[in-house]
């Protein structure tokens, strides 16, 4: 359930940024499609709603790009569920990504408030 | 995309549709867990996720190459096309097939003649060294097949040289491997020392031959034999080696083997037997040619040295000529040595070899390389017209299938893919077809007398002249019609009933200018056909001047004898003699050189004092020679027994003679002289006889002056008999009873025999393939050209088939109808002749050399193919013009 105040962001995601989430968040560690869209929801509180559907040809095209691999494994309440974790490759995008990011939000943040 | 996902897609499909399904069961499970019912929580847990068969096809997208994956179902698709309609497959793959198969077969030999190098070490340093520009001057013997050079005019170059880094030069002999009797041909080579070194051939077996084996006077040489050879009278035994060979009388012992495909240098020519050129006495005798300076036999190779252009290396040659000429200066009259002292050596470019059957042949071939491609232009134009008659077919579901949404690219696509496997399937038929076709070729050229060796070899080019071909056919007949059928607007289409209202005049233009295009590229070709038929003809018919058939030409050669020369004379005239006495010769003469053989001679003449600069031929003949060759004696007498070596010297000339030298005048009682070299005796020719014109070297020369000396008054003894002998006899009777005779003067006397039909027949080997091979494929393109015709008139009739209805229910007869058709197919085939007579016109002339006894715009020709041509056509277009006049008009009408 969204809190009140913050208004979910549905389906607008900037190109690339789902991308860049899910890297973050299987750098904790491996985690199936259901965890990560929901630790996504999570740590926004909630503000980015990922649309599950979304999420697996990204983490396809992850993985077609080698920055993550898969593996089939069992889940917490004993389901079986492809686990997806970061490579060497994508701890390196992911900062590389991160930074970009930062440096994007700052030039923003520069323009819409002005020192 | 790796391309092993691309091939695993399905496998991949499958493990998301696993996983999709476990996102549900977790997600279905906490919302069971936050306290939803069952249903409720599947649900909701579908809503998040979305559609996932949407998923699933975004991810298998990403799996595909695209181009790929639509490529396989294309061709799959154009496969099965092809096998529910195989009538038409057969008819358009075997079209394309003959295309293909014939202009591969002639490219293959033309790749073998003149475009492919010679299969030695680096053949693009190799250069051949002659007498530049025209070297009309030089007079004397010639012998072998590329009689460039004397002996002593190589020992000066060889000696003189600094442009190669090795040169050799060689003569092409032919030795009789026979101890007496008939004689059994060989291919030889005279080499010099460096010959197989410079070329970089080693031996199969054995060794090659070294420069160590060519010294002047060497007395027992050995030899090199070919692969074929080797083969064929060895059986391919290693202890070949070492055995004895007899060439002309002579031993030599086999040393090497060379490896298969070694021909020497020579295209069209292999070699059975390779041996040092100080050999060369063993076979001519006292007539060795090693040092005499006017005996033209041999012909110079060199291998350039690092950093020596072609250039470079003539102007080096040039800067020598002067010298080696002048001291080889053979004793000429003073016209000769003024020429002969002004000869330039120049080197020419030799990587792919020399060859005379590429000078005979090149330009034919390349002209029936252009046949061949008219031929493959008119079958594409023709299955364009399938494929336009069949895109019309399938118009509606085409139009289905764009308003469905089917982009006009991928439509196209699908209608070529089609086009694709036919074009790939008539090209890999033609390149079978093709070696079938191009062996027949090399046996059409091959002669009773001329063995022809050509490396039939499929090479890179070879394959790539197929592929080209195959695409090039695939985008001329497939192309246009995809992107036709697709330029339709759907919405048209549909509205139409079951006919196509799309095929406007437009649409139907396009494939009556395809009929036109057809039957003006099969005029071209039929006129062509005719031009070589008739020149074929020409030749056959002509009169050459004496009676072909029932002669046979006995070459009986006394080297080997050891007569005497001085008794050679009077062995000959009783072996003649002889030879008139057996019960079933007609009769039978002497002859220096037969007609036609190729082999003649020729001299300048002094007649009133004043020297002539026509060059006359000369013969030397027996008596009854003009009798034996069925040729009229005009005036005057024949050569008899007066005519001995010690009285006057006479001479028999023919009606050129008289019309060039004494404006047409009785010859009988006039006299000439022979130009001489200064300090050589002149005696007087007084004319006795007046005899009819006749061919000489050759069918294709017109009549020219011709000088007959008695063969006993000649001063060149020769150890060859030439005889004539007509007889009604089968031919191996005649043989055998020659032989017999020939045995029983001399058992050491070799005969060979060949018949003049078939050295007539022999000599006009080029024009016979061309007439052959054009009149099939003028035949050829005109057959489908008809084919054609007869589709789109077919077409015609079937799309007015209401108009024909509603005409002849208002009362139209039957020769209407059919009139209405005619005067259709007319303006085609009007349209089509029309242009086909312009264009044959133009292209005819590149033809003109290869003609005989017509012009490449003759007018009885190009109305012969056009009346002939129309007659097919008009045959082609009146059974649809038939069948549309028996046309029941109620039915034609209720179908609308």
């Amino acid at each position: 359930m969204p809190r009140r105040g913050n208004t979910p962001i549905q389906g607008e995601l900037l190109q690339g940024t789902l991308d860049l989430l899910i890297l973050r968040t299987l750098a904790l560690g491996p985690a199936h499609g259901h965890t990560i869209a929901h630790a996504i929801e999570h740590r926004s509180e909630d503000v980015l709603q990922v649309e599950h559907g979304s999420l697996y040809p990204a983490l396809h095209r992850l993985e077609d790009r080698r920055w993550i691999s898969s593996f089939w494994g069992t889940s917490e309440n004993n389901r079986r569920a492809r686990y997806y974790r970061l490579t060497p490759a994508g701890r390196r995008q992911l900062t590389e990504q991160t930074n970009r990011w930062d440096q994007i939000v700052r030039a923003v943040n520069s323009i819409l408030r002005p020192a | 995309m790796s391309v092993r996902r691309f091939f695993r897609r399905a496998h991949w499909d499958e493990e998301r549709a696993r996983e999709l399904a476990a996102h549900l069961a977790m997600e279905t499970d906490d919302n069971l867990a936050r306290g939803m019912s069952p249903a409720a929580a599947r649900d909701a847990a579908y809503r998040k996720l979305g559609n996932t068969t949407l998923i699933r096809e975004e991810i298998y997208r990403m799996n595909t190459i695209g181009v790929l994956d639509t490529l396989c179902q294309d061709l799959r698709y154009g496969a099965r096309l092809l096998r529910v309609n195989p009538g038409f497959a057969a008819v358009a793959i075997l079209s394309l097939a003959l295309g293909v198969g014939a202009n591969t077969a002639i490219f293959q030999l033309l790749d073998a003649v003149r475009i492919r190098t010679l299969p030695v070490s680096h053949p693009e340093e190799l250069v051949e060294i002659r007498i530049a520009g025209e070297d009309d001057g030089r007079s004397g013997g010639f012998t072998g097949r590329r009689p460039m050079l004397t002996n002593p005019l190589w020992e000066r170059i060889r000696d003189r040289q600094q442009a190669f880094s090795n040169v050799f030069v060689w003569g092409s002999p032919q030795f009789d491997l026979s101890a007496g009797g008939e004689s059994r041909p060989a291919e030889g080579l005279w080499v010099s020392g460096d010959f197989f070194t410079t070329l970089g051939i080693n031996a199969a077996l054995g060794r090659v031959l070294m420069a160590d084996d060519d010294r002047r006077a060497c007395g027992a040489p050995p030899a090199v034999i070919g692969y074929g050879f080797w083969q064929r009278e060895y059986g391919a035994a290693p202890s070949a080696l070492g055995r004895t060979l007899t060439l002309d009388g002579h031993p030599y012992e086999i040393v090497g083997v060379t490896p298969p495909g070694v021909f020497g240098v020579e295209v069209g020519h292999a070699y059975d037997v390779a041996v040092p050129l100080c050999a060369e006495p063993f076979t001519r005798g006292v007539r060795t040619g090693l040092d005499r300076r006017d005996m033209w036999f041999l012909a110079a190779i060199g291998r350039l040295k690092p950093g020596w252009s072609v250039a470079r290396a003539t102007a080096h040659l040039n800067a020598l000529s002067a010298q080696i000429f002048k001291d080889t200066l053979p004793n000429y009259g003073p016209e000769d040595e003024k020429a002969y002292l002004g000869f330039k050596l120049a080197a020419y470019p030799a990587g792919t070899g020399v060859s005379s059957l590429r000078e005979t042949y090149e330009s034919p071939l390349w002209l029936l390389l252009a046949t061949t491609a008219l031929v493959l232009l008119i079958a594409c134009a023709n299955l364009a017209n399938l494929m336009l008659a069949r895109a019309t077919a399938r118009e509606r579901e085409i139009a289905v299938r764009m308003a469905l949404g089917a982009s006009r690219r991928r439509i196209a696509r699908q209608l070529l893919a089609e086009s694709v496997m036919i074009a790939a399937a008539g090209a890999a038929a033609g390149a079978i077809l093709a070696q079938s076709l191009s062996g027949t070729l090399v046996a059409f050229l091959t002669t009773e007398h001329e063995r022809v060796f050509i490396d039939l070899a499929q090479d890179w080019r070879v394959f790539s002249f197929v592929a080209l071909l195959g695409m090039a056919a695939c985008v001329l007949f497939g192309l246009m019609p995809a992107m036709r059928a697709t330029a339709t607007n759907p919405g048209v289409a549909m509205r139409a009933g079951g006919r196509g209202a799309t095929d406007t005049r437009d649409r139907f233009g396009v494939r009556r200018a395809l009929v036109v295009a057809q039957v003006a590229l099969s005029v071209v070709l039929v006129v062509a056909a005719l031009l070589f038929v008739r020149s074929l003809r020409n030749l056959v018919t002509l009169d050459a001047g004496f009676r072909q058939e029932n002669l046979l030409i006995a070459t009986l050669d006394f080297h080997r004898t050891g007569i005497p020369e001085a008794r050679f004379e009077s062995e000959y005239g009783r072996l003649l003699d002889r030879l008139r006495g057996e019960p079933d010769v007609e009769d039978a003469a002497r002859a220096r050189n037969v007609p036609v053989s190729g082999s003649f001679s020729n001299r300048k003449l002094v007649i009133d004092g004043t020297t002539r600069k026509e060059n006359v031929n000369f013969n030397w003949i027996s008596d009854r020679y003009f009798r034996t060759m069925g040729s009229a004696l005009i005036a005057g007498r024949d050569v008899d027994k007066r005519d001995t070596p010690a009285a006057e010297r006479t001479a028999i000339v023919t009606t050129s003679f008289s019309r060039v030298f004494l404006s047409g005048q009785n010859p009988v009682g006039r006299t000439f002289q022979i130009d001489e070299a200064p300090g050589k005796p002149r005696p007087v020719y007084t004319i006795v006889g007046f005899a009819q014109d006749s061919k000489y070297a050759d069918l294709r020369d017109p009549f020219e002056p011709l000088v007959y000396l008695p063969a006993a008054q000649d001063d060149q003894l020769s150890a060859t008999l030439r005889l004539v002998v007509r007889s009604k006899l089968p031919l191996a009777s005649v043989t055998s009873a020659i032989t017999a005779l020939a045995r029983d003067v001399h058992p050491a006397i070799v005969v060979s025999f060949r018949t003049m039909q078939s050295q007539v027949k022999d000599s006009l080997q080029r024009e016979r393939l061309m007439a052959t091979l054009s009149g099939f494929f003028g035949g050829l393109a005109a057959l489908i050209a008809m084919i054609g015709l007869y589709g789109v008139m077919s077409y015609f009739v079937a799309r007015r088939r209401n108009e024909i209805g509603i005409r002849m229910a208002l009362g139209a007869d039957r020769p209407e109808v059919v009139g209405m058709v005619m005067r259709e197919a007319g303006t085609l085939i009007a349209a089509g002749l029309g242009i086909g007579v312009v264009s044959a016109l133009v292209a005819a002339r590149s033809a003109r050399a290869l003609l005989f006894g017509l012009q490449p715009h003759d007018p009885a020709t190009l109305i012969g193919a056009a009346v002939s041509l129309s007659a097919f056509a008009a045959i082609a277009s009146y059974i649809p013009a038939v069948r549309a006049s028996r046309l029941e008009p109620t039915e034609a009408l209720r179908e609308e």
